[in-house]
């Protein structure tokens, strides 16, 4: 059994057939070939697989395919302009906010939604916000780092616009 | 471009990890994959009576189903161990086959039973719903200490008492005698429990055979591709080592937990070749918690003596280190000369003994995670010189000063050889502590807790200095010790015509940013951009050998091998630019990426010297043409990195919890290629051993239940666990590898823990509280304030 799904992933239209039980995680990773979403949990606790899912950061492994239809998805393929990159991608780069990179699509999806509803958040809102994303690597220093110089150059845009 | 070395470089592999980029093992699709389910006994100890695979085989997708009696009826060996400790009275150690697939027993939970493969993930899943396994549950056994007494359940029915091996190192006699004479002894029991590694991205492996060449690719999340290869090839299918490929690209951490060679990676080769389709298998959590071999479990008593000066004279240790149901690859040398090893410490101490008795438990196998016997050798160490200062009533600090081995370089003074068997390299031990206090204003903060005492806050600060045997290691040294390897690294350094240089190192990157690291060393070598150099490492078929990454070892260890390449096309470039520059080699000096005749302006590129060496049409007579060096290093000694660490913590009495407040980490790993990167290492160290520390711990109940198999029970940190850590460096070279290097991959965790746990004990020391085990939740240190009040 299948059942159709249209929606729009990174800007651009799609339709596909997919199996009711398909989790939107694999339906990025397996039919739209975005591997940039990661899997590192069967719990929904780890954070690896977070997407922008009309404008909210949501863990896709914790939705299926057939709940998205109708949205609106974002995924870390879809965030820089062009060659440009997003200043958050720009702070992880440059604070060394990443070492094997694997949970740094979710880090960097939940950082945008944070961003947008906090432009100026302390150290402290930024650890919290970060709660639903294990990172292992890091030890969460240079990811504080990356978010905090990415709210600064996002700020002065805004400023400059 | 000189001057690269010491430079914070940002790194180069970066760009493909923030774009969704990353090319991962499950990332990778091939034509006609199929996908595979392994079964595993959820029990940790049964006999396999039957398995009815009848509906399952019949069921839609489902291409083949394979069980443990397919994998005996097709002669395949288990996985082998690289790592043999003996019995001290000269019997070999006990080593058990590990088939990839169990048919009579089940010895932990988790054991693979048998693989169903379909045509999806989810098809092959719900096909092993239909598969019956009938077993038969026997009692098990999960304690170190316990496996060994008579009437244990075993794991292993010709393996009397469960025992591996017991191993002892150091002299037992001397160490009896010292430590009958001591003035003060202090004793410790302790479990430095077992941990599971959890690096974030699960393991994965696809087998994709090809039958038109009769030749095998294996995509494996592995630290070491090259060394995969050679187990799975000579020691489990027998297949012709040429005849494999493996490929390891990029992996989503390590931490020690993918060195080893798994079972599910020689099962996918062999599966392949028998349906003639790739074949997929990617661990769900739960079964990277249940599979991916554990670290740490040792259950030691160590008593240390002191003379009445308050030198330490002697150390004595007695460890039962569980190893699991099966020796995974490296698990015999990590409670045994990754541990044992280590038990000098930083200090004079003069007679050691340590004696380690290696168990088989029904548990998942533990082996190396992240300081592998390094942490528990600091830790055992640390705590007791805490435990014995505050029982002599002296500033743990002082305690630590006055038992330092002096300065020595290595070079003028020689290395300092130790009570059990290492000789450090170099090393300087009092700066660090110095500037770790310094850092956190040590003096100040004892005040501050003697005035917050008064006021029942509970301030604590808890010291660490820790020495690690890192730059793994020298091969003739490791062999006597019954290493199966080679411990060397390779690295070929390929110039290219138009003077652009490929580096294929035997190294493997799973977050250490080599391709940024090894490119600054080069570029900064010949005086060429970074973007014109390329580092390819994790495929075996680019890549001549390798040893790959763990121990500390990348840079001292391949890092040198890389080196020896430069040096190489230094020498033949010098050839090339004295002919072409008519001069003799003697008058020529290599800097800013050209060679220049001393006291002229004539000069002349590396990239025209590299167009020289492959159009060699005006060119030194006899010599090849080319400018492609393969090279391999072998260490002359370990590296011994060092350092001090210093946690703050306020325990909140009413709750048990504890928060660290402030973590400083003053560490020495040698000289520095990318102080960034160095920075990042520490801090993860430091915060995977404060998760020993405080939060994390393999629970198992008495029928070998992993009751916390899942993020939702294991604890790990998260951000807001963690403050922002203070480091600093201090750099005493490494006397006998090119670059002065020493590793620092491990550091931070060998460090952290002990520091953490110094904290709350010094913080709990009111209440008469000594002793407490990791993690220290919330419930224990409460139950301890309330039970001691
Ligand atoms: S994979 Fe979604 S939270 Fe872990
Ligand atoms: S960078 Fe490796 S898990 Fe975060």
């Amino acid at each position: 059994m299948v059942s159709p799904i249209h929606l729009k992933v990174n800007g651009q239209p799609r339709s596909d057939e997919v199996e009711p039980r398909l989790l939107l995680v694999y339906y990025l990773r397996e039919v739209l070939n975005l591997t940039g979403t990661h899997v590192g949990c069967d719990t929904s606790s780890c954070g690896a697989c977070v997407v922008l899912v009309d404008g909210k950061a949501v863990k896709s492994c914790t939705m299926l395919a057939v709940q998205a239809d109708g949205s609106e998805i974002t995924t870390i393929e879809g965030l820089a302009n062009g060659s440009e990159l997003h200043p958050i991608q720009e702070g992880f780069k440059e604070q060394h906010g990443l070492q094997c990179g694997f949970c740094t699509p979710g880090m960097i999806m939940t950082a945008l939604q944070l961003l947008e509803r906090n432009p100026d958040p302390n150290e402290a809102e930024i650890r919290e916000a970060l709660d639903g994303n294990y990172c292992r690597c890091t030890g969460y220093h240079n990811v504080v780092k990356a978010i905090q110089y990415a709210a600064k150059k996002m700020k002065k845009e805004v400023f400059h616009d | 471009m000189t001057n690269m070395i010491g430079k914070p470089v940002k790194r180069v592999e970066d760009k493909r990890f923030i774009s969704g980029k990353g090319r991962y093992t499950d990332d990778i699709v091939l034509p006609g994959m199929l996908h595979a389910h392994i079964i595993r006994s959820h029990y940790a100890h049964a006999k396999i009576l039957g398995i009815d695979t009848d509906q399952a085989e019949k069921m839609e997708g489902v291409v083949a189903i394979f069980t443990g009696k397919d994998i005996a009826e097709a002669g395949i060996n288990g996985v082998p161990c690289g790592w043999q400790v003996d019995f001290k009275n000269g019997e070999t150690m006990k080593e058990p086959p590990h088939p990839l697939l169990v048919a009579a027993k089940a010895r932990y939970m988790g054991d693979a039973v048998a693989v169903v493969i379909a045509e999806s993930k989810a098809l092959a899943k719900d096909a092993a719903e239909m598969v019956m396994v009938d077993y038969e549950p026997l009692d098990a056994i999960v304690d170190a200490a316990m496996a060994v007494e008579d009437g244990a359940p075993l794991v292993h029915e010709d393996i009397p008492g469960n025992m591996a091996f017991d191993w002892e190192l150091g002299d037992r006699e001397k160490t009896n005698q010292t430590m009958a004479k001591a003035h003060h002894t202090t004793t410790l029991e302790f479990v430095n429990q077992r941990l599971i590694p959890n690096a974030i991205e699960p393991r994965c492996a696809i087998g994709d055979y090809d039958s038109t060449n009769d030749k095998y690719t294996l995509y494996t999340s592995s630290q070491n591709p090259h060394l995969i290869r050679l187990l799975m090839c000579a020691f489990v299918l027998g297949i012709p080592e040429h005849k494999v490929r493996v490929v390891s690209p990029d992996v989503g951490g390590g931490f020690g937990s993918k060195i080893f060679h798994y079972t599910e990676e020689a099962l996918m080769t062999w599966c392949s070749k028998q349906l003639g389709k790739p074949i997929k298998w990617t661990a769900e959590r739960s079964e990277s918690f249940m599979t991916d071999c554990h670290g740490r479990d040792h259950v030691t008593k160590a008593q240390m003596g002191f003379d009445e000066n308050g030198k330490i004279i002697g150390l004595r240790v007695k460890t039962f280190a569980n190893l699991g149901a099966y020796l995974s690859t490296f698990a015999p040398c990590v409670p045994t000369y990754l541990h044992g090893t280590l038990l000098q410490g930083l200090y004079t101490t003069t007679a050691i003994h340590v004696d380690v008795t290696g168990v088989f438990t029904h548990t998942t196998p533990v082996d190396a995670y992240r300081g592998a016997g390094r942490p528990e050798a600091t830790y055992l160490l640390e705590r007791l010189i805490d435990k014995a200062a505050l029982e002599m009533k002296v500033d743990p600090a002082a305690l630590r000063f006055k038992n330092f081995i002096p300065p020595f370089d290595g070079i003028n003074e020689p290395g300092f050889q130790t009570e059990v068997a290492l000789q450090y390299d170099s090393g300087n031990y009092a700066p660090v502590l110095k500037r770790a206090m310094e850092m956190v204003d040590y003096e100040a903060l004892r005040e501050e807790q003697a005035s917050g005492r008064n006021n029942g806050k509970l301030i604590g600060i808890g010291i660490s200095t820790y020495i690690e045997a890192c730059g793994i290691a020298p091969s003739a040294v490791v062999g006597s010790l019954g290493a199966r390897a080679g411990l060397y690294e390779s690295a070929q350094v390929r110039v290219q015509p138009t003077g652009k240089v490929s580096v294929y190192v035997g190294s493997h990157a799973h977050g250490q940013g080599h391709e940024t690291t090894f490119a600054q060393i080069v570029a900064d070598k010949f005086g060429i951009a970074m973007e014109d150099v390329e580092i390819v490492h994790g495929d075996s078929e680019s890549v001549a050998f390798g040893m790959g990454t763990y121990g500390s070892r990348s840079l001292a260890v391949g890092g040198s091998a890389i080196m020896k390449g430069i040096e190489k096309v230094l020498e033949k470039g010098a050839k090339i630019a004295a002919h072409k520059l008519e001069a003799s080699e003697n008058d020529l000096e290599f800097a800013e990426g050209k060679w220049t005749v001393k006291g002229t302006d004539k000069s002349i590129s590396f990239g025209d010297v590299a167009l020289t060496a492959y159009v060699p049409h005006n060119y030194p007579e006899g010599l090849e043409p080319g400018m492609d060096f393969a090279s391999f290093y072998d260490p002359a000694n370990f590296t011994y990195p060092f350092g001090a660490h210093i946690a703050v913590v306020e325990v909140d009495k009413e709750t048990g919890k504890v928060d660290l407040k402030r973590f400083i980490a003053c560490d020495d790993v040698g000289n520095v290629i990318n102080p960034m990167i160095v920075d990042g290492q520490i801090h993860g160290g430091v915060a995977q051993g404060i998760g020993q520390a405080l939060f994390e711990g393999a629970i198992y109940d008495e029928s070998g239940q992993l009751v916390n198999g899942s993020y939702m029970d294991y604890t790990m940190p998260r951000a807001d666990d963690l403050p922002l850590f203070e480091t600093d460096r201090t750099v005493t070279p490494c006397p006998h590898n090119p670059l002065g290097v020493k590793g620092a991959g491990e550091a931070g965790t060998i460090g952290s823990a002990p520091a953490v746990v110094n904290a709350v004990m010094d913080a709990l020391a009111p209440f008469g509280i000594k002793d407490l085990e990791m993690p220290l939740t919330p419930e224990k240190v409460w139950n301890a304030i309330h039970n001691n009040q």
